[in-house]
């Protein structure tokens, strides 16, 4: 007991004062801070605790990716293809394709014509983009063929789709601007978006929300045939407009896109940029078709049918559509980033603004102040000089819960500052158990020097026994829990570890210590 | 310096005599507390039973709630609920799931906020879909039945069987206890509340685990004395400890209730309730428990030399 050696001493204070200083950038402005990693060398940086979205404000917007979106345009793309496939092999179908709620059925004219395509049916739909294999199930009732899409390959269309949302979403958000968005997968089919300290969740809602498939379509024209074209809603005006189904130009084919005014009308725009191939087809088919007015699709909605003045064949165009100035700018980074593989759905929002985490921040410091200072009020006067040993524990506990913190660049949170009080708590119960021991095994008889170490021995077990239940419990509770409730298991934890640490070896130390220079005839507790 | 003492030095109290009071008590109030969760029930958060919660701020002056519940009852959330809580300026909106699964949920919270954008600011929104709610029920659940197993698992490697029992039971108990306690203070019951029911599940085994560790420190060394007597010699003996700790969390949790704000207080309260309840438990619960498993009867007294220097006098004691 008495004899601890020196370097456990250095090591302990060592240890100590690292705490201290990763803490220290976190007690200082942003300000400061900046100023402080100019002066640091790179592999010091002088990082702050990361505030969870609870406190600094912020969106947390769980989606979904839209399983039926997914499955519909596996359907549709699979009827066009067969329908492209029986018209290359000249196979005649009576009836059309009817389209069923996961894939397709055709009857054919001549049943006997299943050997001339049956090969070719498998590889109209692939189990994924890497893997070879087939994702249909084919059924064939002597000519009536039944073509179902299978569960594999749904789920990996799904996974494919989750995989390029997150794709299509870090552009997006990364375009408004933001800090440190958190972007992820989530589950099989779900995506997590977190931006901190957003202002506006409507704007980021409407970024993230919006599928952006972008068309370029020519207006139907008198009498044209029903089954060519559909009858779309418009954003400038009520009714519906016909707009033929072939499609000119996509947006994938679009390079660029910036918000703009128009130079005559001084209207907010979007200008755009094709590729070459977008350029050319565009080129072809206004070359084509002057005079007529053709759609700029959006969602199928209209946004605007201008008349085709003349060729556009420089590969740029513009869109107007009564847009106010946010609407040109978000239209803008839509398309630049890309449309989303399909629909997405909300299922779990939290958003707070930055006032209340603000709030939430004051109000945690100041339970933690008083916590603070209530037990080690209670400790000093219950325990006297092991009270003020117990106490610097206690504050050396909480720098080291708060550096491990730093240093994982884990989230503080505001169930986190409340677990971090609750470890003020019990991190003093360690002190208690082993200074509750000393004094009994001093009042049966024993000299100080073995009560001392009687009490230190004999409460170790009970403190690891105590402090494993509690652990174990901080780990659940981690891997089961999510956001705020994550941030509360891991305070806790660190507070367990850091408690075993801080209120058996240091308070140990300074008992040591204290016997040495004080050599006491009576124990003061 | 005359130093506090919260209990009485050498304290010699009958705990055991009590087992005849408190486990019938115990028993009556964990059916109460089954009967209030099943015909009361929980005031369950939006995290369990879905739908929107939403705190606003009066841009100037306070909040009218009666104008807040107008407007929002205009819109036809069904389920509706407007309070006010914390300053003056601040309420809080909260209505159940909307018919017509996630997007319809969305749409709810759109109304209000065009109704009311102009002027309250909307400091927290949080909306809760149908498929998450019940994942998150599943995970709560399945969260503290795997943290007693595994805890629980723990001990039984670590102690005799009747020690695993007991502290079973114990937990048992303060779970229910809880959850009376919700039931009957209608406290929210969402995911901040399981971390408590874990933090309490925790906190009582610790406390069942230093009584035990005492216990069978005694058994070792006192291999003839009846189990009663050997139990209440033990629980006296950790007594002071037991006060203690329990007060020093109980200041920290006070702190935390006042001072910590609307969001956590439903979680410290919940905690204050639990080191009280796991205070009791270990004492009055889980230690009889070991008298009625036999302790002592079944298996003999260990071969183990006792270690230290020298026992505790048992004449004092």
């Amino acid at each position: 007991m008495l004899r601890f050696p020196l370097w456990k001493t250095l090591l302990t204070l060592c240890a100590t004062l690292i705490a201290m200083l990763i803490c220290a950038p976190s007690m200082i402005g942003p300000a400061n801070r900046a100023a402080l990693a100019s002066v640091l060398p790179s592999w010091m940086p002088p990082n702050a605790i990361v505030l969870g979205l609870d406190l600094q404000g912020g969106a947390h917007l769980l989606y979904e990716v839209d399983r039926g979106d997914v499955v519909r345009s596996m359907t549709q793309n699979l009827r066009d293809d067969l329908r492209r496939e029986l018209r290359e092999d000249k196979v005649g179908v009576s009836g059309g394709i009817g389209v069923l709620p996961r894939g397709v059925q055709v009857r054919l004219a001549d049943p006997n014509d299943y050997d001339k395509i049956q090969g070719k049916l498998a590889h109209l739909v692939p189990l994924s983009a890497s893997a070879p294999g087939s994702g249909l199930d084919i059924a064939n009732e002597n000519g009536l063929l039944r073509l179902t899409i299978t569960d594999a390959a749904i789920d990996n269309k799904v996974k494919r789709a989750v995989e390029q949302t997150i794709e299509v979403l870090n552009r997006r958000v990364n375009g408004l601007g933001t800090t440190e968005p958190n972007i992820q997968r989530q589950g099989a089919d779900r995506v997590l978006v977190e931006v901190p300290g957003l202002q506006d969740t409507n704007r980021l809602k409407e970024i993230v929300g919006t599928t952006a498939k972008l068309e370029f379509r020519l207006v139907a024209e008198p009498g044209y045939n029903p089954g060519d074209v559909d009858s779309l809603d418009q954003t400038e005006q009520p009714g519906k407009l016909p707009v033929e189904r072939q499609v000119m130009v996509v947006g994938e084919d679009l390079t660029d896109a910036q918000p703009g005014f128009d130079s005559r009308s001084g209207e907010p725009v979007v200008n755009f940029r094709f590729n070459i191939r977008g350029g050319q087809r565009f080129g072809e088919v206004t070359s084509a078709n002057v005079g007529r007015p053709f759609a700029i699709v959006l969602d199928n909605k209209v946004i605007s049918a201008p008349r085709i003045l003349g060729p556009i064949t420089g590969g740029s165009g513009q869109i107007s559509g009564r847009f106010t100035v946010e609407q040109a700018n978000n239209l803008a980074i839509l398309l630049r980033a890309g449309a989303l593989p399909a629909k997405l759905t909300i299922v779990e929002e939290r958003t707070v603004g930055p006032g209340l985490g603000q709030d939430s921040i004051d109000a945690g410091k100041r339970a933690a102040y008083w916590a603070a200072g209530l037990v080690v009020t209670y400790m000093l006067i219950t325990y006297g000089t092991f009270g003020v040993f117990a106490n610097l524990a206690l504050l050396i506990h909480i720098s080291m819960i708060f550096a491990m913190l730093v240093m994982l660049r884990a989230t503080l949170t505001l169930p986190g500052i409340a677990g971090i009080v609750l470890t003020i708590g019990m991190a003093v119960d360690s002190n208690v158990l082993i200074y509750e021991r000393i004094r009994e095994e001093f009042h049966a008889g024993r000299s100080i020097v073995s009560a001392l170490d009687a009490g230190f021995n004999r409460a170790f077990t009970t403190i690891v026994d105590s402090n494993v239940t509690m652990f174990v419990v901080a780990a659940i509770l981690y891997f089961l829990g999510s956001g705020p409730v994550r941030g509360f298991a891991v305070s806790l934890a660190l507070g367990i570890l850091t408690t075993i640490v801080t209120a058996v070896t240091m308070t140990r130390m300074m008992i040591a210590l204290w016997y040495k220079y004080r050599r006491p005839t009576k124990l003061p507790i | 310096m005359k130093l506090l003492r919260l209990a009485p030095e050498n304290t010699k109290f009958p705990f055991m005599r009590f087992r005849r009071v408190s486990y019938p008590f115990s028993a009556v109030l964990s059916i109460v507390s089954v009967l209030l969760f099943l015909f009361v029930g929980m005031n369950f958060g939006i995290d369990f039973s879905g739908g929107t919660l939403m705190e606003v701020q009066a841009k100037s002056g306070i909040a009218d709630l009666s104008y807040v519940r107008d407007l929002a009852e205009h819109l036809n959330l069904g389920d509706l609920e407007v309070q006010g809580f914390g300053t003056p300026a601040d309420a809080s909106i909260r209505f159940g799931m909307q018919p017509g699964g996630d997007a319809a949920q969305q749409a709810a919270v759109e109304k209000v906020r065009s109704a009311l954008g102009d002027s309250y600011e909307f400091r927290r929104v949080e909306v809760v879909g149908p498929r998450v709610s019940g994942e998150l029920v599943q995970q709560g659940t399945l969260g503290v039945v795997m943290s007693i197993l595994a805890v629980l698992s723990y001990l039984w490697f670590r102690f005799e069987w009747q020690f695993a029992i007991g502290a079973i039971i114990a937990t048992m108990h303060d779970l229910l206890l809880t959850v009376g306690f919700f039931s009957i203070t209608q406290l929210e019951f969402n995911t901040t509340s399981i971390a408590a029911i874990l933090t309490i599940v925790g906190y009582s085994l610790n406390e069942t685990v230093v009584v035990l560790d005492r216990i069978r420190e005694m058994m070792r060394k006192f291999k003839k004395m009846p189990t009663d007597q050997l139990i209440d010699m033990s629980v006296n003996a950790v007594l002071p400890r037991t006060l203690m700790t329990a007060t020093t969390v109980f200041l920290a949790l006070l702190s935390l209730v006042i001072f910590g704000g609307q969001v956590i207080r439903s979680f410290s309260l919940a905690m204050m309730w639990g080191i009280f309840v796991a205070t009791y438990s270990s004492i009055f619960i889980c230690s009889p428990t070991l008298i009625y498993l036999g302790l002592r009867n079944e298996r003999g007294p260990r071969d183990e030399t006792t270690t230290g220097a020298k026992p505790l006098a048992s004449g004092k004691l």
